[in-house]
């Protein structure tokens, strides 16, 4: 089943275009990856789906309503998460506190004046961010203050913040950039390992490495357009993406 | 967990604020306490706990809180002409008006945030002063009596009252039937105990504000709250609309603003334009910081030392500070009162701000940071032995 369609979006800063007619289809429960050389409009096209930029033209569909025009809280309680190429987190709060903000905001919508009851009463919740944490390793440093975390460490937690919502379409941005190796491959691991829960994703990613360990399905953006929609294994033969990336016709 | 400990933490807490608000009294009479003084410590109490419930959770800094505090007193006084002389319906409606200013004021400034939210605040609380002062104070239309301030008349309706006691005079401001400026003395440890119904009833109201205020700080609302200081894309990310949370963080410290507002004219019958000039509101943010901001007495002990220091420093004079440096040889007597007269009196505020300073370079998180690296000292020194591990911090406390 398809639970993100984009259909000819159409989006220009000045004289740049950014994107051209880019179409894509997103199936439920497969971990979908949008590559493509800098400047390519993947962060651009991420944009679009979140409420952050507005297409020009063109419509975004996620599971039969559009996402354009509504703002972020929306469409995240629609049910789509979002991790961030800096890990955005609630630096200033402990790590339980990160998780359990989102949990809040799952369960009680998008504002609610709670102000009664102390947090500490809340006994479900907080169990469950705590198992989210476990989920992702940090259940140790659980009254930690956030901010102090290394950049693996946040990335994590940042992810932990997004499963607790059990979303049902989960975007990253670049998730392992300005990850050291070692930082990479756990973060792979992670990633490999919520895919297997059926939770959808798409990733944007420059490392190849990440790419192939994770996708099923690899689309690539050149200069705004989608050049090719296909299997990993069938991806690295495309002459048109080998020509992309390498710049082919000045070759 | 640690949870049934820091529930019992907050009882500790709210029954040693209640012991310090009923023995303040006994307490600050040896200082030269006076009801007047301890009534003040209690009003401005609650108006920095109300402006820290927005400015120490949310990080918003309003340099408009005076204007809430000015209306409300207007309506309480408004209350006192139309209704009656009885307190409560009139610090209601100081609420209720102080909730009411805030939450227009709020909204239309809340569109922007960090510093063009301080200058949106501070323009708005300009306006309030400018029509207090005086479009509000023209005959056709007198709300209130421009320069004068507005004041209590014997021809006053009071619909719900008497416009006039029997002895033919204004009557005084009272909860039924207990009259706020009435003083009751009484001896201990030889010494004179003054103390007011008045006060009584500022205390009963201060420990309200404070025991919803540390309600707020632990709900999850609380924690919404320090979502927004921290970081509010994240949080729009997350699925949560920011602005109603700030919107509903500013109404409330409005109608704490509003509250102390009320209690002001409940203790004293009138009210003037001021009580909402930028200095007022520009006092109350010292408060917050001086204390400590986003803690949850930090405020409170920032009013009580601004306003003890106050009532300190602007009563000193030449005279007293000639008798001050009595002890010293002539020439150097008179070259120190000649340097620390600026300090004192109608130039109080000076003190202040090297206080403030002080502060503020020293001590970030105010007060309250000082007694936690003094209580550190001294449970470090205590358990060096065993490996001083950290207790897991307890946010905002």
């Amino acid at each position: 089943m398809t639970i993100l369609t984009v259909r000819n979006i159409n989006k220009r800063f000045g004289g740049l275009k950014a994107l051209n007619e880019v179409n894509l289809t997103i199936e439920e429960g497969t971990v979908h990856a949008i590559i493509g050389p800098n400047g390519a409009g993947k962060s651009t096209l991420l944009n679009c789906f979140i409420g952050r930029l507005e297409p020009d033209t063109g419509t975004v569909e996620f599971n039969g309503t559009s996402l354009l025009g509504l703002k972020p809280h929306q469409i995240n309680q629609a049910g789509v998460s979002r991790v961030f190429q800096t890990p955005e987190i609630f630096g200033e709060l402990t790590l339980l506190e990160n998780v359990m903000i989102p949990a809040f905001a799952k369960r009680d919508g998008a504002f609610t004046l709670n102000a009664w009851g102390p947090v500490r009463g809340e006994r479900s919740l907080m169990e469950r961010a705590m198992e989210m944490l476990n989920d992702v390793g940090l259940a140790k440093k659980a009254n930690d203050v956030s901010g102090q975390l290394s950049r693996g460490d946040k990335r994590r937690l940042e992810l932990a913040m997004c499963l607790v919502q059990e979303p049902k379409l989960l975007l990253l941005d670049e998730p392992t950039a300005g990850m050291a190796r070692a930082d990479t491959n756990n973060t792979i691991d992670l990633l490999k390992e919520i895919a297997g829960r059926g939770i959808t994703m798409v990733v944007i990613e420059h490392d190849m490495h990440v790419v192939f360990s994770l996708a099923q399905k690899i689309s690539v953006l050149a200069q705004g357009t989608v050049i090719a929609e296909d299997l990993p294994q069938n991806i690295k033969g495309n002459p048109k993406v080998q020509e992309a990336y390498l710049g082919g016709a000045h070759l | 967990m640690n949870a049934k400990a820091s529930s019992r933490n907050d009882l500790y807490l709210i029954l040693g604020f209640i012991v310090a608000v009923a023995l303040g009294p006994i307490i600050m009479t040896p200082f030269g306490g006076y009801p007047d003084l301890l009534q003040k410590f209690a009003i401005f109490g609650i108006f920095a706990i109300g402006f820290n419930i927005l400015f120490g959770l949310t990080g918003y800094l309003s340099f408009g809180h005076a204007a809430f505090l000015g209306a409300g007193s207007y309506a309480a006084v408004w209350c006192f002409k139309l209704v009656g002389m009885n307190v409560l319906p009139a610090i209601i409606s100081a609420m209720i008006v102080g909730g009411l200013f805030s939450a227009l004021i709020g909204f239309v400034s809340l569109r922007r945030s960090g510093i063009y939210f301080s200058i949106l605040t501070l323009a708005f609380a300009q306006m309030c002063y400018n029509l207090a002062y005086s479009v509000l104070g023209q005959p056709g239309m007198n709300l209130t009596n421009g320069e004068t301030g507005l004041q209590l008349k014997l021809d006053d309706p009071r619909y719900f009252g008497e416009s006039a006691s029997e002895s033919g005079t204004i009557p005084p401001t009272s909860m039924f039937g207990i009259e706020m400026k009435q003083i009751h003395e009484f001896d201990l440890f030889g010494m004179t105990v003054q103390v007011s119904n008045g006060y009584f009833v500022c205390a009963l109201f201060v420990i309200l504000a404070f025991y919803v205020s540390m309600r707020i700080f632990r709900s999850p609302f609380g924690m919404m709250l320090r979502a927004v200081k921290t970081n509010q894309n994240r949080m729009s990310y997350t699925g949560l609309n920011t602005r109603p949370y700030a919107l509903a963080a500013f109404v409330i410290s409005g109608m704490y603003a509003g509250l102390a507002g009320g209690l002001m004219s409940a203790m004293d019958p009138l009210a003037g334009a001021e009580r909402m000039q930028w200095t007022a509101s520009g006092e109350v943010v010292l408060m917050t910081i001086l204390g400590g901001a986003g803690t949850l007495i930090g405020p409170i002990i920032g009013a009580g030392v601004i306003k003890y220091l106050e009532n300190i420093f602007s009563s000193f004079n030449d005279q007293v500070m000639t008798g001050f440096f009595d002890f010293l040889p002539d020439w150097l007597g008179s070259a120190m009162v000649w340097i620390t007269s600026p300090f004192v009196g109608e130039g109080w505020h000076l003190t202040l701000g090297v206080i403030f300073m002080l502060i503020v370079i020293f001590l970030p998180g105010g007060l309250m940071e000082g007694f936690a690296r003094i209580g550190r000292l001294f449970r470090g020194s205590r358990k060096r032995g065993e490996g001083a591990a950290d207790a897991p911090r307890v946010p905002a406390e």
